[in-house]
C-alpha cells in the first residue's frame, strides 16, 4: 500500500519534472525541473532496493551533471534565445511520430503486462550481502574489463571537453 | 490501490522516454536538447533497475552504472562543444547552425 503511494508520488515527480524540463522558456527553470525529475528517479531506485545507484544518482547527477549544466547556462548568454521562438518548425510532425511510437509501446506493454508480476521475495542467498557488496563483487570480477574501458572513456571525455572549451588549440 | 508490478515501472520509463524524445525533436535551444538526452538515459536506467529487481540479479544495476558513465561523458563533451559553438557563432539555437545544409 505504501509502496503504491510512494510509486505514484515519485512518478508524478518524474513525469512532471520531465514535462516542465522540455516546456520552460527559461533554461534555469528547465534545469531545476530536471533536478526534480532526477530526484524522483533516485526515489524509484530506492524503492527497488538499488541503494548504491540511489546514492550515485544523487551525488553524480544532481550534484555533478546539473552543476555542470548550470555553469554552462551562466557562461553562455541565453537571454536572446529565451526571447525567440522555442520550438522548431517540425514540431507537429515530431509530435505525431512520437505519438505513433508511444501508442505502439503501450499497446504491446498492455498485451504483455501479465508476464511481469510483482517481483518474488529474494532467495535466502541474496539477502546475506548488501546491495553495494553485491555490485562490487560483480563489477570488479566479471565486469572488470568493461570497468577499465569505462575509465578510459572518461579520460577521453575529460581531454575532449577541455580541448573543446579551450580558446586556441 | 493495485500492487506495483514491473509493468508499472516499464510504463513510467516509456513515458519518460517519450517526453525526452519530444524534447530532442522539438526544442531549438541546445542546452535543453542536452537535458532531454539526460531524460532519455534516465528512462533507460529505470528500465534496467526494474528488470534487475524483477530477476533479483545485480547485472542490471551494473549496466545502469555504465549508462550513467556514458551520460557523464556525453554531457561533458556536449557542453564543451556548446561553449565552442557559442564562441564562434554567438548562438545556442540548433536550427541556426546550418552551415552544412544545402
Amino acid at each position: 500500500m505504501t509502496d503504491a503511494l510512494f510509486f505514484y508520488i515519485f512518478g508524478v515527480l518524474v513525469l512532471g519534472g520531465g514535462i516542465f524540463t522540455i516546456t520552460r522558456r527559461n533554461a534555469v527553470h528547465s534545469a531545476i525541473s530536471l533536478i526534480v525529475c532526477l530526484i524522483g528517479v533516485a526515489g524509484l531506485y530506492l524503492m527497488q532496493q538499488a541503494e548504491f545507484l540511489f546514492a550515485v544518482q544523487i551525488v553524480l547527477y544532481v550534484g555533478g551533471i546539473m552543476v555542470l549544466f548550470l555553469f554552462v547556462i551562466m557562461l553562455v548568454n541565453l537571454d536572446d534565445a529565451a526571447k525567440q521562438k522555442q520550438f522548431n518548425g517540425q514540431k507537429w510532425i515530431a509530435l505525431l511520430c512520437v505519438a505513433a511510437v508511444g501508442a505502439e509501446i503501450f499497446y504491446f506493454m498492455r498485451k504483455g503486462a501479465d508476464a511481469f508480476q510483482v517481483a518474488k521475495a529474494p532467495a535466502a542467498a541474496v539477502a546475506s550481502q548488501g546491495n553495494t557488496e553485491q555490485i562490487a563483487d560483480v563489477l570488479f570480477g566479471q565486469y572488470l574489463l568493461p570497468f577499465e574501458i569505462a575509465s578510459v572513456l572518461l579520460l577521453v571525455a575529460v581531454v575532449g571537453s577541455v580541448v573543446m572549451a579551450k580558446k586556441r588549440i | 490501490m493495485a500492487p506495483i508490478t514491473t509493468a508499472h515501472y516499464l510504463a513510467l520509463s516509456a513515458a519518460l522516454l517519450l517526453i525526452g524524445t519530444i524534447g530532442v525533436l522539438t526544442r531549438r535551444n541546445i542546452v535543453i536538447i542536452l537535458m532531454s538526452i539526460e531524460l532519455i538515459l534516465n528512462a533507460v536506467n529505470i528500465n534496467l533497475i526494474a528488470f534487475s529487481h524483477f530477476w533479483q540479479h545485480v547485472n542490471g544495476q551494473i549496466f545502469a552504472i555504465f549508462v550513467i558513465t556514458d551520460a557523464v561523458a556525453e554531457a561533458a563533451v556536449g557542453l564543451g562543444i556548446l561553449i565552442a559553438l557559442f564562441r564562434n557563432k554567438e548562438t545556442v539555437l540548433a536550427d541556426e547552425v546550418d552551415l552544412l545544409k544545402w
